[in-house]
């Protein structure tokens, strides 16, 4: 990412058609070893649709050792299928997201056959899913939106506390949630500005600049908390949040429905985020600009367009985003601050940004892998089943040190990343 | 602290102001000669010293500021600025100089000691601030020496806190599981946290030197699977916690294995203090007079020049994170062998952190990331007594490391603000960039 | 569009690039720009397109003084340039390096409909600036039929050969429908036909009533292809010139004293062979092979000069022979296997490297003289024993080789990259030349020198050469081939397609290093790299 250590000459080149056949043949042997043969006796049950719900689904049962017999085989199948044959790129990713399924639901349906606290509740599972994958896509939005223009945001974290803490505290002083969605996304944008004027006015190295942000990001809304908050919790720190908002007609869209549409205000904001900079940055101007200063700024200076501008500019956007994600954490969700509310989020946005390939869709594909591990781990707990809640939580972090290993492809940043453009 | 080289350069932080790299290294040391004329002189150009000084002041400048602004006496004072004007400046006076003052007598000294001595009180007692900083100051500096060596090496350590839990979770296990004589039990288990953290920076530096993976990305990653693996290993039963706890924490190492104090018990400055004053001379040694140093800074500066004279890239790269990592766990068992308290969920606190911005305060030179890891520690240490005798809150003190460190990486902001000129001579650079022109 | 520059002056710190430089030139005109590397040319032509500021001087465009403060307002002055190094982004399609700046877009719109004869206007949404693809597509193969230069506008720019990026340049200056056409060293990346293609796209240009200013350090072309040759040196213009103007006297204007062209030498006396190449081959970077079935010697008392346009895989020949590079084939060195040893190893084994870039693979800049100078021995005697390095020894040592290479420095502890281009080079070349080499393998070693440190190093090399060691010398410059090498190999494509004797006339080199050519055959079938085109002559 900086030119601080430049890469190794001569990368491996793992054939990746071995690398994949032999992936999702060992899946598949996962699910049928492990899931299939550990599998407590019983169905498994899943859920679909809240108690109450209309129309209501019946519940899907299904033997739980034989289901993950057949997604083994099926991964299996698929593994096959990529070894013997050449499959154009996107059905490519098709398998690859087919592997995943089997593997997922056979680890499902061995966590819920014969379980007797009840059935698998699909629609919190990925409820949840979504909920928590808000912060970490808005962040990874921001982060495209930054280093597209090439400059590096290790930040996002302490654009998210900022974010948040700023929510919680106008929202509570003003008793307005949605001043505090303003304030929390402003607060965002002037950490973004911070360091848009360091790392592009003042050259600082942009990767000990984010760390840095983010550690006085840390301290100050510590220090702030303690101070103000903590003493003042009825004026600063009341807890108010914003209500849901169901979507007429769509929200009752059977499993879809109260997934994807019945949600706070934050969800929208998302979906309308992601629609606009996926769009933005490649199929309109304002897009190839914005690239075409990531990847070679003199080529882009030099037809007329202002370099450190549109950097300005895109990563105080960047921050505002990010600033929304954290007004999530508050406004959106709990309501209160407490410190270090972030908790890592941030980098994990940065992981789910490396693993999409520094776009919108790849980066939602990422966090909701990665928010999904967050939201079984709590499933999980709730069904009693004995997996340590740490060894899921380390999955997306061991996923990405994979990812970026190159194991699942080339991974390359916009070439300009992270170095500052200095005029002759 | 990173000077420009060029256009469309990002310049690693090894590189300096002093430019020479056979030759004991300090930072920016005005050539010897301390005259009035030659402190003069440095002050205007710019050195990097005089830049540290200035950016420590402003740092305090600006907690003062975030003090006085969230301290409600203050605030009331100025509220009724109209009738009693003199009150609100005194108020604000106060409120900063009650909360600097205890930060410094928390962490240097404090007059009240001397006069206590004289009527009987401990000589001791004197030294304790002291002895403190000394104390909060180990840990960093040997966090700092990991992370600076990977710097001089051309590398970014962000996962000296994952480092450290190796380390430490080697160190701890060696104490509480084994049983040894009391010098020898301690040595084994700082070479065991050695060994643990050298362990997980080798992961690192063996994946970037196959792969071409960034280590930025790497170390961030494996810091939270470190913190996962801790918690894991501290929440079983049959792995690392301490019988009968349903808390995760380990059990209590043997005292045979602990590292012993100077002139009184945790937190003064022990053994630990020692060991890493010795590590940061060794690496002095190892990067500036011997052919391992001469490598790291090679592939630091220019990993394709490296390249071509012969030297094995990678492998640099897997030791530099070894040792790296190594030291990280020094640091853990300067903690873990140092304090009575045992190893928690999380023991490894802002340690990993803080040694990045001591690291780049200290400008990867091992001597100045001791200095560096000695003002952080006294305002760690300060930060503590500040909090209980005025009430401001100890994260202050985050702020104002961050700051320095943040205003210590941008000379030109300094520069700036103080006017001065620009050290060695004209550049054609400019030191401040033209607005939205581009 | 008449253009003047009056008075142009430009100074960076103490060097002064340009000094009161006037020139005119007129519609319908080729001028060329002739002057030595570091003449102030690209300078000049920088602040014609804004990237530079002006100390002092104007620019006028058919008399009216034009103010361009960045290349926005060269571009809208229509002036375009073509610079030495692309200006294309890698990632995107031609499509939209070409149009980048200046994009056609598109609203959102439906048709116009006809419902049973009731008539729908078009319903849009104001433009958010989609990219219209199918426009600019359209636009590019326009000007591509028009100037006759062939391109695919979908083609993804990193994946085009050099010489079918140079037009990508041209027809994005074109787009911006440029009145001056500004061309930098074009012809460095070109073969000597993709340059008589890129002289007759010029002379099309210029009867259709553009100017255009050809920027370049080679007489034969200036001479070929200029109305006007206007020589710079030292920042300041010292002539114009008519085309017919005879070498030598254009070669002093440029340099200012009677150059001697050619360095004197005693015949080689070739002894054992040193390197022995057999069926050498290298991937390049996309799969492709960069050197294929390659196979020569090099004997001990001789030169091996290596010519060819860049890009024909000489750079990779020398990564491969320094192990920096994987190839298959063997490398033999005095009858050592080199074929699959580290770069260490091959150093020590007797190989002396001159890098091509000195400045990223031969030097460390931050490091002093004295460092740079042990860069591939600092853990040999006497500069270590053992693990510790001797410094005195370092220091002692440099202060010798400095003076003995006449490296202009004040001292060994200076940076080396504050040194001159020049300088840097004789520390490079004293360090690989103060060991005991048995092969020294130089590519490109006066690329950006003054005259004066290019008959150093000639020299230097020259004197190897008597001494017994084996030299290779890659270089793109012709004149150097001619004046050093005992024999010539041409590469083409990554074979070599023919060996010469330093007798051979430049017409026909030329030829051999365009492809064409008599000394054995180059037509080989694309991918069989296994076939060796030209076959070393024997030599007793």
């Amino acid at each position: 990412m900086t030119a601080l250590a430049a890469p190794v000459r001569v990368p491996i080149t793992v054939n990746r058609r071995y690398l994949a056949a032999g992936t999702f043949i060992a899946l598949g042997l996962i699910d049928i070893c492990v899931f299939g043969f550990f599998a407590h006796r019983g169905d498994a049950v899943f859920a679909l649709s809240l108690p109450g719900a209309r129309p209501h689904l019946p519940a899907i049962r299904v033997p739980g050792a034989w289901t993950s017999f057949v997604l083994g085989a099926i991964s299996i199948g698929l593994g096959i299928v990529r070894l013997v044959m050449d499959v154009p790129r996107w059905a490519k990713r098709l398998t690859i997201a087919g592997a995943l399924l089997c593997f997922l639901l056979s680890l499902l349906s061995w966590t819920d056959a014969g379980n007797s606290v009840g059935p698998l509740q699909v629609i919190d599972l990925l409820q949840g899913t979504l909920t928590a994958s808000i912060p970490l896509v808005l962040g990874a939005l921001a982060g495209c939106m930054c280093e597209r223009s090439g400059v590096i945001n290790i930040a996002i974290e302490g654009q998210l506390l900022f974010g948040a803490f700023t929510a919680a505290a106008v929202a509570s002083a003003t008793g307005g949630v949605w001043l505090g969605l303003v304030a929390g996304s402003l607060a965002g944008g002037l950490l973004g500005a911070l360091l848009a004027i360091f790392a592009i006015m003042f050259l600082v190295d942009q990767i000990i600049l984010g760390v840095v942000l983010n550690v006085i990001a840390l301290g100050l809304t510590n220090y702030l908390y303690d101070r103000v908050m903590v003493p003042y919790a009825n004026t600063f720190n009341a807890g108010n949040t914003f209500g849901t908002i169901k979507i007429p007609v769509l929200s009752n869209i059977p499993v879809i429905g109260p997934v994807f549409f019945d949600s706070n205000i934050f969800l929208y904001i998302t979906y309308a985020l992601i629609l606009v900079i996926q769009i933005g940055l490649f199929r309109t101007r304002w897009g190839l600009r914005v690239r075409a200063v990531g990847e070679h700024p003199v080529a882009a200076d030099t037809v007329g367009i202002r370099v450190l501008w549109t950097r300005y500019r895109n990563v105080i956007l960047g921050g505002i985003i990010a600033g929304i994600g954290g007004a999530y954490l508050t406004a959106g969700s709990v309501g209160f601050f407490t410190s270090d509310i972030s908790s890592g989020f941030g980098y994990i946005a940065l992981a789910a940004m490396i693993f999409g390939r520094w776009t919108p869709l790849g980066s939602v594909a990422a966090a909701l892998l990665f928010g999904f591990s967050y939201q079984l781990q709590t499933e999980l707990s709730s069904l009693r089943v004995p997996v340590s809640s740490f060894i899921l939580l380390m999955a997306p972090y061991v996923a990405t040190i994979i990812a970026v290993a190159g194991l699942v492809g080339r991974v390359r940043p916009p070439a300009a990343d992270g170095k500052p453009y200095v005029k002759a | 602290m990173s000077d420009q080289s060029g256009a469309g350069h990002s310049v690693p932080p090894g590189a300096t102001a002093t430019a020479q790299d056979t030759g004991p290294p300090a930072p920016g040391e005005p050539r010897g000669r301390l005259t009035g004329s030659a402190i003069i002189q440095a002050v205007a150009e710019g050195h990097s010293a005089v830049i540290t000084i200035l950016a420590v002041f402003v740092a305090l400048v600006i907690g003062g500021l975030l003090i006085v602004a969230s301290d409600p006496v203050v605030l009331r004072a100025w509220d009724s600025f109209g009738y009693a004007p003199g009150a609100a400046f005194s108020a604000t006076w106060t409120s900063v100089s009650s909360a600097y003052s205890a930060l410094f007598e928390g962490s240097i000294f404090s007059p009240g000691t001397i006069s206590a001595a004289f009527h009987g009180g401990s000589i001791a007692a004197i030294f304790y601030p002291l002895s403190l900083t000394a104390f909060e100051a180990t840990p960093l500096i040997l966090t700092g020496l990991s992370v600076a060596v990977a710097f001089r090496a051309g590398m970014f350590n962000i996962g000296a806190a994952g480092q450290w839990i190796g380390g430490a979770l080697v160190a701890t296990w060696l104490g509480y599981a084994v049983h040894l004589p009391i010098a020898a039990h301690a040595v084994v288990c700082v070479i065991g946290a050695f060994a643990g953290g050298a362990v997980i920076g080798w992961i690192v530096g063996e994946v970037k030197a196959r792969t071409g993976a960034h280590e930025v990305i790497l170390t961030i990653m494996l810091n939270y699977v470190m913190y996962n693996l801790l918690s894991f290993l501290l929440s079983s039963q049959s792995a690392m916690q301490a019988p009968g706890q349903t808390n995760q924490v380990a059990p209590a190492i043997a005292a045979s294995a602990m590292l012993p104090h100077v002139g009184g018990p945790p937190p003064q400055a022990g053994v630990g203090f020692l060991i890493a004053l010795a590590a940061a001379a060794a690496l002095a040694w190892l990067l500036s007079r011997s052919t391992v140093g001469f490598q790291f800074r090679t592939v630091g500066a220019s990993p394709s020049a490296a390249r071509s004279a012969g030297i094995r890239v990678e492998r640099v790269w897997v030791l530099a994170f070894l040792i790296a990592g190594g030291l990280a766990g020094l640091s853990a068992a300067t903690i873990v062998q140092g304090q009575t308290q045992p190893l928690t969920f999380n023991s490894y606190g802002t340690y990993g952190f803080d040694g990045i911005t001591v690291a780049l305060l200290g400008r990867a030179r091992p001597f100045g990331v001791v200095i560096a890891g000695l003002l952080f520690g006294a305002l760690n240490g300060g930060g503590t007594l500040m909090e209980a005798a005025t009430g401001v809150p100890a994260d202050v003190v985050d702020v104002i490391k961050g700051l320095i460190v943040l205003l210590v990486a941008a000379p030109p902001l300094i520069r700036l603000l103080f006017r001065l000129r620009r050290s060695g001579g004209a550049g054609p650079q400019a030191v401040a960039a033209k607005g939205w022109s581009g | 569009m008449k253009l003047e520059l009056r008075g142009i002056t430009k100074s960076f710190g103490g060097l002064v690039a340009n000094d009161h430089i006037d020139l005119v030139v007129q519609p319908g005109e080729i001028r060329a720009l002739l002057g030595e590397n570091g003449a102030g040319k690209t300078t000049l032509m920088n602040v014609l397109y804004g990237l530079v500021q002006p100390d002092e001087g104007e620019v006028l465009l058919d008399d009216e003084p034009v103010a361009i403060h960045s290349p926005r307002d060269a571009i809208r002055a229509r002036i375009g340039m073509v610079h030495q190094h692309f200006m294309l982004v890698p990632v995107f399609t031609v499509a939209e390096n070409v149009t980048l700046g200046s994009e056609r877009v598109r609203g959102l719109a439906t048709p116009a409909m006809n419902l049973g004869g009731l008539r729908i206007p078009p319903l849009g949404l104001p433009s958010f600036g989609l990219l219209d693809r199918r426009q600019a597509r359209r636009d590019v193969l326009e000007l591509s039929e028009r100037f006759g230069l062939r391109i695919d506008p979908d083609a993804l720019v990193e994946d085009l050969p050099v010489g079918v990026q140079q037009r990508v340049e041209i027809i994005k200056a074109l787009l911006r429908d440029a009145s001056v056409l500004v061309l930098d060293e074009p012809t460095a990346v070109l073969t000597p036909g993709e340059t008589q293609d890129l002289f007759r796209i010029m002379r099309d240009l210029r009867d259709g009533g553009r100017s255009i200013i050809f920027i370049s350090h080679k007489l034969k072309e200036v001479q070929a292809i200029a109305d006007t040759i206007t020589v710079i040196r030292r920042g300041k213009v010292v002539g114009d010139r008519p085309p017919a103007t005879s070498d030598a006297e254009l070669a002093a204007l440029m340099v200012g004293r009677s150059v001697q062209l050619r360095v004197s030498k005693e015949p080689a006396v070739p002894a054992d062979v040193v390197l022995d190449v057999q069926d050498l081959n290298v991937e390049g970077e996309r799969g492709e092979h960069s050197v294929r079935g390659l196979t020569f010697q090099v004997r001990a008392g001789e030169i091996l000069g290596v010519a060819g346009v860049q890009g024909n895989g000489q750079t990779e020949l020398c990564e491969a022979l320094m192990g920096l590079r994987p190839s298959t084939g063997s490398v033999h060195l005095d009858g050592a296997d080199l074929s699959h040893a580290s770069t260490r190893t091959r150093l020590r084994a007797g190989i002396g490297y001159v890098p091509e870039d000195r400045s990223e693979d031969g030097l460390v800049g931050e490091f002093s003289v004295a460092d740079n100078l042990i860069l591939d021995v600092f853990d040999r005697p006497p500069y270590a024993s053992g693990i510790a390095l001797n410094l005195a020894a370092i220091r002692e040592s440099a202060t010798r080789r400095v003076q003995e290479y006449d490296v202009r420095t004040t001292s060994v502890l200076t940076p080396a990259g504050t040194l001159s281009g020049g300088n840097q080079q004789k520390v490079v070349v004293a360090r690989e030349m103060g060991r005991d080499v048995k092969l020294l393998l130089v590519s490109q070693p006066t690329r950006g020198l003054d005259v004066g440190s290019i008959e150093f190093v000639h020299k230097r090399l020259v004197a190897q050469r008597d001494a017994g060691a084996a030299v290779l010398i890659v270089s793109s410059e012709l004149d150097e081939i001619y004046a050093l090498a005992d024999r010539i190999a041409v590469m083409y494509e990554g074979r070599i397609v023919a060996f010469c004797p330093p007798t051979i006339s430049e017409q026909e080199l030329g030829l051999l290093m365009a492809g064409g050519g008599a000394a054995g055959s180059a037509d080989a079938s694309p991918e069989d790299g296994s076939q060796t085109p030209a076959q070393e002559p024997e030599q007793s």
